[in-house]
């Protein structure tokens, strides 16, 4: 594996070696010196052109607690915002040694076009409505940990897929990984040929299935007639208490965050024992260490 | 490229099913005798043959003594120094031994000492886990060339070898047999 | 100037009829006494009336940097091109008598293809206010055809006087269709490989649904109407329909809509992004069927240089467009096979029609006008963007192999283009 851009271009093998190294990167969280020294004399540049604190964060302290190097390289108040290219960007980063460039961006494909210019190796930490693989995984594993397996699990990704990166990785890589994905959201919503299963019917899909995947859905959507207001939204798509309670015992939401409270999720599933949110947190670091060590822990 | 034939010297048996018990019952006997009776000690097996190598020295301890030894296992490679150097290897589980390592002794299982680096590792990744009281090593096999300052306190077999030369040590567990053969490289 | 050469062409086939020679002699092709004509040795190549191209930027005046008149010219001499519109989305927009004069100028002084000006429909191409439209046609640059290229004319009362208004001096009106409300932030075709991409869709009803309307409304006021790039199945129905009805419509398709398909944006290489979008391949087999039977009249480059910057940066933010003089005759070649007759027809005669240039547009037979071009249908090559005489590089088909080659270019009676090379 060079680079991580897209959860699609993982195939089961490779996913589930990401999964099984993430479990043993978490077996050494509990303990007393968290550090390794795996990838010291690596570095890592974080390169976001969106604000996602918590996703930088997250990235930051997996390469740190391999060793690395971390700069990190926010478009805002930088030469990027004075109007320097990506390519130009890219030069720069690959002059300063960068061994591995994580990127956030805004523009769909922009982590494939860095590819092209740097010859580290690039992570997609979110582009665009595109993808979002390391999310992809780290739901992948919480419902692994959580429900023991992945093949055959019946997962419900319900709310803004159109505009989803989350949900467009998830797709993927629970279809390789042999998981049955039902999306669920108002036609508007829903893009066109995924080649997955579509129910407009929230309630109808509840009492059969295994994870429901809550989508952030963002108010703007509103006003470009995706749905008429937010109270209807949430009436049709959120998970209240009632609709929780209809899922099956084992079943358990997940959450990518940030949250909106009483719009996509009411705050008495949120912080409900099914809530897997702030695991999947916790084990977004394990993900991204292990998604690390595979790309720079090798001969490069 | 293939080499002629003659030039391939064929493995030898180094030790068989019944040698290779016999150097455990031995080490076995050394551990308790320079620990007295095994006392504050555990076993850490490195990966993978160093794991069921700790685990067969604790039961011949249990045997010869009565004592129970806590096991564990030591994964290394994300303290390896020679990680660049190869493909990404996959990470092996590391597991501590029961009631943990501050203030023991922690004995250290090998199959083979060669380098060095392996046990250089070790010691790292064991420090990350907490502080023994102290730490020895035990290794079936010394083939020598040390490249670091390390030395095994307990070793079931000396064997001189040649450089381009390879020792395996194959285990029931592992490999569905006992036995430790030497590969010839050129001559 | 020096005096006109004379030039006889050795062993042609004139749109793949038996071999002859052609001499041409004073900005005409001549019969009679060929002593003293400089010999272009045309054995194996076949004669095509000069290429029109309806659907051309030049990007001068405003980014002289992706292409200037006379480097697109000279690309456009490469190709086989004789004349080509040029359209009126330059800095300052082309949307006044002294703008169209001024790439008509250029144009003559570049002196390698004749460049006729489009004039822009709106001021600005604002799409709010007609622009000068007449000052434009009674200008030395005799424009037209109007059109706000690049941006659609959505407005359906502006586009109704349009098409009334320009009646007066038989004008036609050139619709780039797109309902800019469907596309809002749109980046490729929408369908399966845009939602796999994530990347927002450009759906196909957004062209039909102006096409739709535009056919309707030019039968309405009794019109001239053409359409730029049509890129859909959907489009090609409309098209069909209101031609059956009589409706004087007339459609271009480009060489990129009959070639490439939407799996191309899977790169995120922007050199790949155009407007329209690239489309799937049932969209691709529906518009060469439409080409070959008649439903779309002509071949138009829609050759759209940019700069490196523009390309060479992330999908979103990339400019649409595709170079395509260079490169049109062959990809045509490849799509409708050596039926010189059609590919004459569909690149020179009807073009030349549409755009009211009489001067081109003629097979190249004794007493025509001499602009022609001369081709060697069994040459490949390997498109090199490096090669590309546009002062851009930004084409979609390097690495390629396409048959067929310009060996020689005759703009009334001057060679443009000999051996393959722009002769200046």
């Amino acid at each position: 594996m060079k680079h991580l851009l897209s959860a699609a271009d993982l195939d089961a093998a490779t996913a589930t070696l990401v999964l099984d190294t993430a479990a043993e990167m978490a077996s050494l969280a509990g303990r007393e010196v968290k550090k390794l020294p795996t990838l010291r004399g690596r570095t890592v540049v974080n390169l976001f052109y969106e604000d996602s604190t918590r996703t930088r964060i997250s990235f930051e302290a997996a390469a740190k607690r391999l060793s690395a190097d971390v700069i990190n390289f926010s478009a805002k108040g930088s030469s990027v915002s004075k109007g320097e290219s990506l390519k130009d960007t890219a030069l720069t980063l690959q002059a300063m040694g960068a061994d591995a460039v994580v990127i956030r961006h805004p523009a769909s494909g922009a982590p494939h076009r860095l590819a092209t210019w740097v010859e580290g190796s690039v992570l997609n930490a979110g582009d665009g409505t595109h993808e979002h693989p390391t999310q992809a995984l780290l739901d992948a594993y919480t419902m692994r940990s959580r429900l023991g397996r992945l093949a055959g699990l019946k997962v419900a990704v319900v709310g803004d897929v159109l505009h989803s990166r989350v949900a467009r990785s998830n797709v993927a890589l629970l279809a390789t990984l042999g998981a049955k994905v039902t999306l669920v959201g108002p036609p508007t919503l829903i893009p066109v040929d995924l080649r997955t299963e579509v129910c407009y019917d929230l309630d109808s899909v509840l009492s059969d299935t295994d994870v429901v995947m809550m989508l952030r859905v963002q108010r703007e959507r509103m006003n470009d007639s995706y749905f008429p207001s937010e109270r209807e939204y949430a009436r049709r798509y959120g998970l209240d208490g009632p609709r929780m309670r209809k899922l099956p015992e084992h079943a358990i939401v997940m959450h990518p965050g940030p949250m909106n409270r009483g719009m996509e999720i009411a705050p008495e599933v949120a912080d409900s024992a099914r809530s897997t949110i702030v695991e999947q947190v916790a084990n977004g670091v394990s993900v991204r260490m292990a998604v690390l060590y595979l790309l720079l822990g090798g001969k490069s | 490229m293939a080499l002629p034939e003659a030039a391939q010297s064929q493995p030898k048996t180094i030790l068989t099913s019944t040698d290779l018990q016999r150097v455990v019952d031995r080490i076995a006997h050394q551990i308790l005798e320079k620990t007295q009776g095994a006392a504050d000690t555990a076993l850490m097996g490195i990966p993978t043959r160093g794991g069921p190598l700790a685990r067969r020295l604790a039961d011949r301890i249990r045997t010869f003594e009565g004592v129970d030894v806590p096991v564990g296992v030591l994964d290394i490679t994300l303290y390896r120094d020679d990680l660049r150097r190869q493909a990404t290897r996959a990470i092996g589980p590391t597991e501590v031994p029961p009631g943990g390592v501050d203030g023991r002794r922690v004995i250290l299982v090998d199959d083979v000492l060669f380098s060095g680096r392996t046990v250089r590792a070790a010691l790292d990744a064991l420090s990350d886990i907490g502080r023994p009281r102290s730490v020895q090593l035990a290794v079936l096999v010394d083939r020598g060339h040390r490249e670091l300052p390390i030395r095994a306190d307990y070793v079931g077999k000396n064997i001189p070898t040649a450089l381009a030369e390879s020792v395996r040590v194959a285990l029931v567990e592992t490999d569905g047999v006992d036995e430790v053969k030497l590969f010839g490289g050129t001559q | 100037m020096n005096a006109p050469h004379k030039y006889l062409i050795k062993g042609v086939s004139v749109l793949g009829r038996p071999k002859t020679d052609l001499l041409i002699q004073d900005g005409v092709v001549a019969e009679g006494d060929a002593k003293g004509a400089e010999v272009v040795d045309a054995d194996g190549l076949v004669a095509l009336p000069g290429l029109v191209d309806l659907h051309t930027h030049l990007r001068e005046p405003g980014r002289e940097d992706a292409e200037t008149v006379e480097s697109g010219s000279r690309a456009a001499a490469l190709g086989g091109y004789t004349a080509v519109c040029a359209m009126a989305n330059t800095s300052p927009v082309a949307d006044t008598a002294g703008v169209v004069e001024q790439v008509y100028r250029l144009g003559r002084e570049a002196g390698l293809v004749d460049v006729q000006p489009i004039g822009a429909v709106t001021v600005g191409l604002a799409g709010e206010r007609l622009a000068e439209l007449g000052a434009m046609a009674t200008s030395a640059a005799a424009v037209r055809i109007f059109s706000d290229d690049g941006h659609c004319v959505s407005d359906p009362k502006l586009m109704r006087r349009a098409l009334e208004y320009v009646k007066a001096f038989g004008g036609v009106i050139a619709q780039h269709a797109e309902e800019p409300r469907l596309t809002e932030g749109a980046q490729m075709h929408e369908g399966e490989v845009a939602t796999r991409l994530g990347l927002t869709g450009w759906p196909a009803v957004a062209e039909e649904a102006i096409i739709a309307r535009d056919v309707l409304l030019a039968e309405h006021v009794g019109s001239r109407l053409h359409v730029c790039h049509v890129s859909t199945a959907g489009s090609v129905e409309v098209l069909r329909h209101a031609k059956a009805r009589g409706v004087r419509v007339t459609a271009e398709v480009t060489p990129h809509h009959l070639l490439l398909t939407d799996e191309r944006a899977t790169s995120y290489d922007p050199v790949f992004k155009v407007n329209p979008p690239l489309r799937p391949a049932s969209d691709v087999e529906a518009l060469r069927k439409a080409l070959k039977d008649g439903v779309i009249d002509i071949v138009a480059t829609d050759h759209a240089p940019h700069a490196v910057e523009d390309k060479e940066c992330e999908w979103a933010y990339a400019r649409p467009g595709m170079l395509g003089l260079e490169t049109a005759l062959s990809i045509t070649l490849s799509v409708l096979g050596e039926d010189w007759d059609l590919i004459a027809e569909r690149m020179s005669r009807a073009p030349a029609r549409i755009a009211g240039l009489d001067g081109h547009g003629h097979d190249p037979v004794p007493g025509a006008p001499a602009n022609l071009t001369l081709v060697d249908p069994a040459a490949r090559r390997v498109v090199d963007p490096a090669e590309s005489a546009s002062r851009s590089r930004n084409t979609p088909y390097a690495g390629m192999t396409l048959p067929g080659r310009v060996v020689a270019t005759f703009l009334r009676g001057t060679p443009t283009v000999l051996d393959g090379k722009a002769v200046k």
